[in-house]
C-alpha cells in the first residue's frame, strides 16, 4: 500500500479526525456514548454504512446530476441503513434491538454526507472505500473513549459489568450523574481535543 | 452526455427511486418470516422469564410448551372468552377499546414443583416509546412471583435499565392489593434504598435514578393493566 492510500486510513485517526478536528458527527457522539456497548455497535454500523455508501457514490459519481446529488446521496445512505437494519432484525435480533434507536442517527450523521460530498464524488471506488473506513475508525475511536469514561464514572461499570466495587459505595462513593447527561460528552470531547492539540503542534492555528 | 439536463435529471431520479424501492421491498419481504419468528420467540422468552425460567431463542418454543400449560382470554368481568388464542392477541389494540370490550390474554405456568403461577401481560407508554412486560402472580393473586419489563427506546443507562435484572428482581414478593384494594406496585424516586426509606417494603421498589419518567410510566402501566384483570383476580384467589 502506498503512502498516499495509507494516509487515507491514518489521517482521520488523528490529523483530520472527523470529530475532534472537523467537528462533524458530534450529535451522535452525545447520544450513544452513555454506555460502551451501544457506542461500539454504532461505530460498527457507521463503518459499514460509510464504507459502502462511499463506494456506491464513487461508482455513480460520473452519472449523478449535480443538482440532485445531495438527494441521491441521502437515498443511498438511507437504503443501506434500512437494509442493514432489516438483516440484523432477521439474523441478529439482539444487536438490532441495541441498534434500533440509532438507525435514524446514522442517516443524519454529518460525517456520512460530508465524506460522500467531499471525497466519494471526486475519487475512484477503492480510495473512497479506504476513506470511508478511515473516517469511520476516527469517529469510532473518539466515541469509544468518550463512552469508556462516561460509563465508568456515570454507572460504575464497563460493558455493563460493574467495575467499581460495592465497598466503595459503602464508603459513600456516588456515581456521577452528570456523566450520564449529554453536556458531559461535550466536555470529554473538549478534553480530548485539548490533549490532541497539545500533542500535535501542527493542529494549532498560527494567528 | 449532459448530466445536468432536465430530462436526464428526471429519468435519473425516477430510476434511482424505483431501483432502491424494489431492493428494499425485496429485502423486507424475504426477511419478514424470520423476523416474525424472532419476535414470537422473544415474546415466549419474556413470558417464561417472568416465572424465572431461562430459555434461548432456539429452545423457547419447546420450553414454552412444557411450562405454559394454559393460555386463555378473559373479559373485564373476569369471564373466560372461548375460542380465542391468547398468544395472538395484540394487547395494545385491546387497551384502546372500552374496558367492557377488551379481550385480555392470560397465561398459566405450571412449574417443576407443581405450583401454578398466573402471568399477566402489560403494555404502556414510556418516555420515548412503548414499554411492556409480564408479571407472574402466586395463586393468592396478590403476591408477585416475578416480573420482566422491556422497552423500545428508553434512554440507555437510565430508563433503558428497566429490562435489567437488578431492577426487576426486587418486584418478587411484593403485593399488589392492600386491604382488598388494588394499589399495584409503587416506584420510589431516589435511587437505591428509596423504597426502604419511604417505609414501603410491601408494595414499593426503587426507581432508576435519572430515569424517573420511565419508572413512573412503568408504575402506571402495572396499575392500569392489572386493573383490567381485577375482577378475575378477585374471583380466582385461593
Amino acid at each position: 500500500m502506498s503512502t498516499k492510500t495509507l494516509k487515507l486510513l491514518s489521517d482521520p485517526l488523528n490529523l483530520n479526525n472527523p470529530i475532534t478536528v472537523q467537528v462533524l458527527g458530534i450529535c451522535s457522539a452525545l447520544a450513544v456514548t452513555v454506555k460502551l456497548e451501544p457506542a461500539v455497535v454504532m461505530s460498527l454500523s457507521v463503518l459499514f454504512v460509510l464504507a459502502f455508501a462511499n463506494v456506491i457514490i464513487s461508482l455513480l459519481r460520473n452519472t449523478i446530476p449535480s443538482r440532485i446529488r445531495i438527494i441521491v446521496q441521502l437515498v443511498v445512505i438511507a437504503a443501506l441503513v434500512i437494509i442493514v437494519d432489516q438483516v440484523l432484525k432477521a439474523y441478529s435480533y439482539e444487536v438490532s434491538k441495541q441498534l434500533s434507536v440509532f438507525v435514524g442517527l446514522i442517516i443524519t450523521n454529518c460525517i456520512l454526507m460530508g465524506r460522500l460530498e467531499a471525497f466519494a464524488l471526486g475519487n475512484k471506488p477503492w480510495p473512497s472505500f479506504l476513506d470511508g473506513v478511515g473516517n469511520a475508525a476516527g469517529y469510532s475511536i473518539i466515541l469509544i473513549i468518550v463512552a469508556f469514561f462516561r460509563e465508568l464514572f456515570g454507572s460504575g461499570s464497563i460493558w455493563g459489568i460493574q467495575i467499581i466495587p460495592d465497598s466503595f459505595y459503602d464508603f459513600g462513593y456516588v456515581n456521577n450523574g452528570l456523566m450520564i447527561l449529554p453536556p458531559m460528552a461535550l466536555i470529554i470531547v473538549a478534553i480530548i481535543i485539548w490533549v490532541q492539540r497539545s500533542k500535535t503542534r501542527e493542529l494549532i492555528e498560527t494567528n | 452526455m449532459d448530466t445536468n439536463g432536465n430530462l436526464y435529471t428526471f429519468i435519473y431520479a425516477s430510476v434511482l427511486v424505483i431501483v432502491v424501492a424494489a431492493a428494499l421491498s425485496f429485502t423486507a419481504l424475504k426477511l419478514q418470516p424470520i423476523q416474525n419468528m424472532n419476535v414470537k420467540n422473544e415474546k415466549m422468552q419474556n413470558i417464561l422469564a417472568s416465572v424465572h425460567i431461562e430459555s434461548t431463542a432456539k429452545t423457547a418454543n419447546n420450553v414454552f410448551e412444557k411450562y405454559i400449560t394454559k393460555s386463555f382470554v378473559v373479559n373485564s368481568k373476569g369471564e373466560e372468552i372461548k375460542g380465542k388464542a391468547a398468544f395472538d392477541i395484540n394487547l395494545k389494540q385491546e387497551y384502546k377499546k372500552d374496558t367492557e370490550q377488551r379481550e385480555l390474554p392470560l397465561y398459566e405456568a405450571t412449574l417443576e414443583d407443581g405450583t401454578i403461577k398466573l402471568i399477566i401481560p402489560l403494555t404502556g407508554k414510556g418516555l420515548w416509546g412503548p414499554i411492556w412486560g409480564y408479571v407472574a402472580l402466586e395463586s393468592d393473586m396478590n403476591t408477585l412471583y416475578g416480573a420482566v419489563f422491556d422497552h423500545k427506546g428508553e434512554t440507555p443507562g437510565l430508563g433503558a435499565d428497566i429490562n435489567k435484572d437488578w431492577f426487576q428482581k426486587p418486584f418478587t414478593g411484593k403485593t399488589i392489593f392492600e386491604d382488598g384494594k388494588l394499589i399495584g406496585i409503587r416506584v420510589h424516586k431516589g435511587g437505591k434504598g428509596a423504597a426502604l426509606a419511604a417505609n414501603d417494603t410491601e408494595h414499593g421498589v426503587d426507581a432508576i435514578s435519572g430515569g424517573t419518567i420511565t419508572s413512573k410510566a412503568l408504575e402506571a402501566m402495572i396499575f392500569d393493566c392489572i386493573s383490567s384483570y381485577k375482577t378475575y383476580l378477585e374471583n380466582n384467589k385461593k
